[in-house]
């Protein structure tokens, strides 16, 4: 999957190039999981939406254009040696993206709703930052439309409500968002944290690998049930009846206040367009899915 | 699969069966929630709304458009989230007498009613599937309210063949997703 390409490339054009690749090519764990949900599916509405997806997916990498026209926000993940002016980069390629993808413009101001035109804007992008000793610098992009991302939930349960509390607010969350987030897609969990952690911590789930096990073999079990559970719920793709409502389900978890039991979910759409780059001093190194 | 044209009568909206898979040939607007409420706004205050509007059929999308010298291009057009639009749309099929609406998710009983009152149908394009919905769209005959910006202003294009579209919500109360929903099993 990997390739290399040799510097010169600037950052910026590292950037463009990472949104151009989430944009317009599915990743390979996705469509697979696609390719082999579509093999057990019974009903016949359910099977034509997935044919329809595969064939968009097809036909968006072979034109380079943006698989779906919501081009979503991007949110950006920097990990190992950087410096702040990484920032000033990253805000660079988004906007020339934009033109040259081309990318919606999506971003307004939430009151006046006023668009620049470049998604960009105060507070956009979005980037988290992750200093670590390594010799590379990685950016990770995952591209949430708001579908998906309007369903987003957090509920402060109780410590006694426990892993039955869970598992029912998940389900109840993927299954009231109905066809609205575009399933089948990925669930991605957040049980643990504070607030704000929680809900950062579920959309990083959607950044791994969907053949990739949890390293926590509980953790793995859960996602395997809830799983079954969605997927024995009838929902279907697209709210339209069928065995095909999620892709996978994947947790992640933190340690909480005693008196706390923090849980998220925020689903990505059939449509998780995410993509990483590795910069080193020998070149540049672009894959989709990460462990973050 | 059937091809329906554009303009479309009350009797081919009511003729159209829960599930069947169709497309489109004919004019196609889109319109989303800023086109949503200028309409309710424009026609409150007297003022003129787009002609097309009236008997449209109505896509629920926020294209990516081009400009190559002086015609637009699509680039991507697939449907948008048609919930957002619950509490605008029956209003809007209502004065408008809208045949048909493209979208995904499904709507909600509200506009299931007013579809029925008026002789409307919802139309559930594949989410996502912005390149291929784009086919059925290549000619673009125009822009209307584009000061609301690319997704929110009102596209106009000739379709051709767009789909494939299933019959999700027909013009007799009837809805596929209200049938997925009641039988969904939760634990």
């Amino acid at each position: 999957m990997a390739t290399m390409i040799k510097l010169p490339e600037t950052i910026e054009d590292t950037v463009v190039n990472l949104l151009r690749l989430a944009n317009t090519k599915l990743p390979v764990d996705i469509g697979w999981a696609l390719e082999s949900a579509a093999m057990w599916e019974r009903n016949p509405i359910a099977y034509s939406q997935m044919g329809a997806i595969m064939d968009n997916v097809k036909k968006a990498e072979v034109l380079g254009r943006p698989m779906c026209q919501d081009t979503g926000i991007p949110i950006f993940y920097v990990r190992g040696r950087f410096d702040s002016t990484i920032a000033g980069d990253i805000e660079r390629g988004v906007a020339r993206a934009t033109r040259e993808i081309p990318m919606r413009p999506n971003t307004v101001d939430p009151i006046t709703r006023k668009n620049p035109g470049n998604n960009l804007g105060k507070g956009m992008p979005i980037i988290h930052y992750i200093p670590t000793d390594d010799d590379f610098t990685e950016i990770t992009v995952v591209l949430k439309g708001a579908g998906s991302e309007n369903m987003t939930h957090l509920a402060m349960l109780n410590p006694a409500d426990g892993v039955e509390g869970i598992e029912k607010f998940v389900v109840d969350t993927v299954l009231d968002a109905g066809g609205r987030p575009c399933p089948p897609g990925i669930v991605g969990v957040g049980i643990g944290g504070t607030s704000d952690e929680c809900v950062a911590m579920a959309k990083r789930a959607l950044l791994r690998k969907l053949d990739e096990e949890n390293p926590d073999p509980e953790l793995q079990k859960m996602e395997e049930e809830l799983f079954i559970k969605l997927n024995s719920s009838g929902l279907g793709p697209m709210g339209l009846g069928g065995d095909t409502t999620v892709l996978a389900v994947k947790i992640n978890t933190a340690y909480c206040h005693t008196a706390s039991l923090p849980v998220a979910v925020n689903i990505g759409c059939w449509a998780t367009r995410r993509a990483s780059v590795r910069i080193t001093d020998g070149g540049v190194e672009y894959a989709q899915g990460v462990t973050l | 699969m059937r091809t329906v044209r554009v303009p479309m009568s009350r009797d081919t909206a009511e003729s159209l069966k829960l599930g069947e898979v169709i497309s489109i040939t004919g004019t196609v607007i889109t319109g989303r929630d800023e086109m949503h409420m200028r309409a309710i706004e424009y026609t409150d205050e007297g003022k003129p709304v787009p002609k097309e509007i009236n008997n449209s059929v109505l896509y629920h999308c926020g294209p990516i458009m081009v400009r190559e010298g002086d015609k637009w291009k699509v680039i991507a057009a697939g449907p948008t989230t048609s919930a957002r639009m619950n509490k605008l749309e029956p209003e809007i099929i209502r004065r408008f007498s809208i045949r048909a609406i493209i979208g995904k998710g499904g709507m909600s009983q509200e506009v299931l009613d007013a579809m029925k009152e008026v002789g409307c149908v919802y139309l559930a394009a594949t989410g996502g599937t912005a390149v291929s919905l784009a086919e059925g769209l290549s000619r673009v005959t125009g822009v209307e309210w584009e000061d609301l910006g690319m997704a929110e202003a009102m596209w106009k294009f000739s379709a051709e063949n767009l789909g494939p579209l299933i019959v999700a919500m027909d013009a007799h109360g009837n809805s596929l997703y209200e049938d997925v929903r009641k039988n969904l099993v939760r634990d």
